[in-house]
């Protein structure tokens, strides 16, 4: 990936989040600590203040740095959990991935992102939104695919019942709200598949 | 100092002042002792820098145990454990414990010279596996 590609990649990530960061935070209001839209923006412009000099680096460096970088500014659980998914995106992927070595580090990802959680899919969190968009990777789904499946995905934890994070202390009050996380899971998702040629 | 340290990260600054204040009162200056609360921007909440920072204040060579109080404090230690990196990840524990009980009795046990072992298995004592 060129370092112009990967600077209109933050650019967008920081958009989205930023634009629905008002959403995002109701949605934890509901069920959480209220703070998830504040925090993933504080992240994401902490991002794209440094975005030059991390595009510059080689892919897995750029997303080493940029999940190291939420993890410092995001704060909640949120900052390591979306850290560990960069984190481990950038130990996992080689400098000029295709879309198999995409969906192995995915695969990785996901597992690194569960054990930080102590979380399986099912339990209303980012997780329930990651592995879907995992298995149409997988499946060769065009990026539009892959964003409508995230979005689906994230609509699906409306019924759900929270297992992990600060809405499983709400018990079965936790049903009939989206998970914070897994909305901005799918926002980071349409992102990417939005802004990478070819996806 | 060989004494196992102590650290003390909850989401609220006061909560983790507090329960150091308890901890320096039972066991005074014998023990390693730091904490850390608040997200770093004036609210509620753990950060990892923050967390890295408390650890490096209460560094001991005989390890160091982490007291927690929300799921969001577990999480933010053990990423803090994980960057901080070997060797000294191997000598850090975050317990599985009440925040304030948790961090008195382990401090109680780390002051007569206990290991991070028997330090962590006191603060373990007081949670119903």
């Amino acid at each position: 990936m060129a370092a112009s590609d990967f600077s209109r990649l933050i650019a967008a990530a920081a958009d989205t989040i930023a634009a629905h960061a008002e959403e995002l935070t109701a949605l934890d209001q509901a069920i959480g600590d209220g703070d998830h839209g504040l925090n993933m923006q504080r992240g994401f412009e902490a991002v794209r203040a440094e975005a030059d000099a991390f595009a510059a680096k080689s892919l897995p460096d750029a997303l080493t740095a940029v999940g190291t970088k939420l993890v410092m500014t995001v704060g909640g659980a949120s900052g390591p959990l979306f850290g560990t998914l960069f984190m481990a995106l950038g130990r996992e992927l080689p400098p000029a991935p295709d879309r198999a070595a995409l969906t192995a580090a995915l695969g990785k990802a996901i597992e690194a992102v569960s054990a930080r959680g102590k979380s399986q899919p099912g339990q209303k969190t980012m997780l329930d939104v990651l592995q879907p968009v995992y298995e149409a990777l997988a499946q060769g789904k065009a990026g539009t695919e892959i964003a409508e499946a995230a979005d689906r995905a994230a609509d699906a934890t409306v019924p759900m019942k929270a297992l992990r994070g600060r809405a499983s202390f709400l018990g079965e009050r936790s049903i009939g709200h989206m998970d914070a996380g897994a909305r901005s899971t799918a926002l980071l998702v349409r992102a990417v598949a939005e802004t990478v040629e070819g996806f | 100092m060989s004494n196992v340290g102590i650290v003390i990260v909850s989401h609220s600054p006061l909560v983790a002042e507090g329960t150091a204040d308890m901890v320096r009162q039972m066991v005074g200056d014998e023990v390693p002792l730091a904490w850390c609360g608040g997200n770093g921007h004036g609210g509620l909440g753990t950060s990892v820098e923050a967390i890295m920072g408390a650890i490096d204040k209460a560094w001991s060579e005989a390890g160091v145990a982490i007291l927690v109080d929300l799921g969001g404090a577990e999480t933010n230690s053990e990423m803090a454990v994980e960057m901080i990196g070997e060797p000294r990840s191997h000598k850090i524990v975050v317990c599985n414990a009440p925040i304030v009980e948790g961090a008195v009795m382990a401090a109680t046990e780390a002051s007569g010279g206990a290991s991070l072992k028997e330090v962590v298995a006191t603060a373990h004592e007081l949670s119903p596996s």
